[in-house]
């Protein structure tokens, strides 16, 4: 019924993954708002029309593009890149998670929370669903 | 509108929306959708982008808190996430496919669902029941802090739970909310958890079930960063707000309006659903 007292005590776990989704949030809310000023300082005065759907360019909707442009300093990378952490922030969660169990030595959800982190990152790393 | 403009009011409308959504306890994510396609004229694939990623926001900043206070029953929640986050991607799938006016309809109506069920008084219910072949095989039952010590509960209906997780999940995806009031009716009038657990492990669920599709609609892009970005920011300024003077505010007159916003926004996006306007 109950786990076998060791370190990686369900208490201890949950405690761990409330700090990590905190700093996760916070990281995240950092970089969008470097960004958005940024974004504001540059084309504050430029047109906002959003109500056709163009899509994002490819520079925008890879990872691999957005590190690119945050390289070269372009504001909108830099609001996608911490769009991108804020994403990561669960999917992190989830693996810190899956590791608490395998400490546990806790067969059953380490293969329940093995699947949820490879649909994650499906979805995170392909863009396909 | 100039792209300054706009970024404050969005952010300001997006701040209230958090506010609003942290003091009732149902989320501000429902209301962005409609505030940025029916009064910023935002396309829906945008507008649900940018709500997604708020939610994200929201539910991780809220759910730490919750997480050490030790109401969230973890086990359920990972267990119950292989539903949402197959329904998300489900439903990024089917986004793609989906006439905006059937869209339109779908979220009139889950935000219909949503005021009524604001409206309705919660009860708690028996905590202690005989116990369920799976809960007992997944190590379900846990216990959560009362002021009487920690209460023990058993947790019931798990596949009927996990089918209705589903259903959360794809709806999550389809319109760009939390999703959290069928999660919680889940939990709550499934599976029989307790009230608070049920909340507090539906908005830990929340942020999973939200990444799975964010990650499609970012590769897809859905999400642009001048929408997202006022909106994610105005909606987690107002959702910490709301969570620091929640203990002083008139929680039921705000729960009246809100539910009264909610209404509105229904009754409008059914309005353009069937008039094809969206």
């Amino acid at each position: 019924m109950t786990n076998p007292p060791t370190r990686y005590s369900d208490h201890a776990v949950e405690q761990f993954v409330g700090r990590l989704l905190q700093l996760g949030v916070l990281i995240a809310a950092v970089v969008v708002l470097a960004g958005g000023a940024l974004l504001l300082a540059q084309h504050g005065s430029s047109l906002a029309a959003f109500s056709t759907f163009r899509g994002e360019p490819d520079a925008l909707r890879s990872i691999g593009g957005i590190v690119h442009g945050v390289v070269s300093f372009r504001s909108e990378a830099i609001v996608q890149l911490g769009l991108l952490l804020l994403i990561a922030t669960p999917v992190a969660r989830v693996a810190f998670t899956l590791v608490a169990f395998i400490l546990q030595r806790d067969r059953t959800y380490v293969l329940i929370t093995t699947l949820v982190l490879a649909l994650l990152l499906y979805g995170l790393i392909l863009g396909k669903a | 509108m100039t792209a300054i403009a706009f970024a404050l009011l969005v952010a300001g409308g997006s701040f209230c929306a958090g506010l609003l959504g942290a003091l009732t306890g149902l989320g501000g994510g429902i209301v962005v959708v409609p505030m940025l396609t029916l009064l910023f004229h935002v396309d829906l694939r945008y507008a649900i982008g940018a709500s997604l990623v708020s939610v994200i926001a929201t539910s991780s900043g809220a759910a730490a808190a919750y997480v050490r206070e030790g109401y969230t029953n973890v086990r359920v929640g990972i267990l119950l996430e292989v539903a949402t986050t197959i329904g998300a991607l489900v439903g990024a799938a089917l986004a793609g496919v989906t006439p905006t006016s059937f869209l339109a309809i779908l979220f009139g109506l889950i935000l219909l669902f949503t005021a009524i069920r604001s409206i309705r008084p919660m009860h708690e219910h028996a905590l202690l029941t005989t116990p369920d072949k799976w809960s007992a095989r997944l190590r379900l039952d846990s216990t959560y802090p009362t002021a009487a010590g920690r209460q023990p509960y058993s947790v019931q209906n798990v596949p009927a739970g996990f089918g209705l997780m589903f259903v959360a999940g794809v709806l999550s995806a389809l319109l760009g909310i939390g999703s959290g009031i069928v999660k919680v009716l889940a939990m709550d009038q499934m599976m029989r958890l307790p009230f608070k657990v049920s909340t507090t492990t539906s908005n830990f669920m929340i942020g999973v079930t939200a990444a799975a599709s964010a990650g499609v609609y970012l590769h897809r892009g859905y999400i642009d960063p001048t929408v997202a970005f006022p909106v994610m920011l105005g909606v987690l300024a107002g959702a910490l707000l709301g969570a620091r003077i929640l203990s002083v505010a008139n929680t039921k007159l705000l729960r009246q309006v809100f539910t009264g916003v909610v209404i509105v926004m229904a009754i409008e996006m059914l309005y353009k659903g069937f008039t094809g306007g969206l």
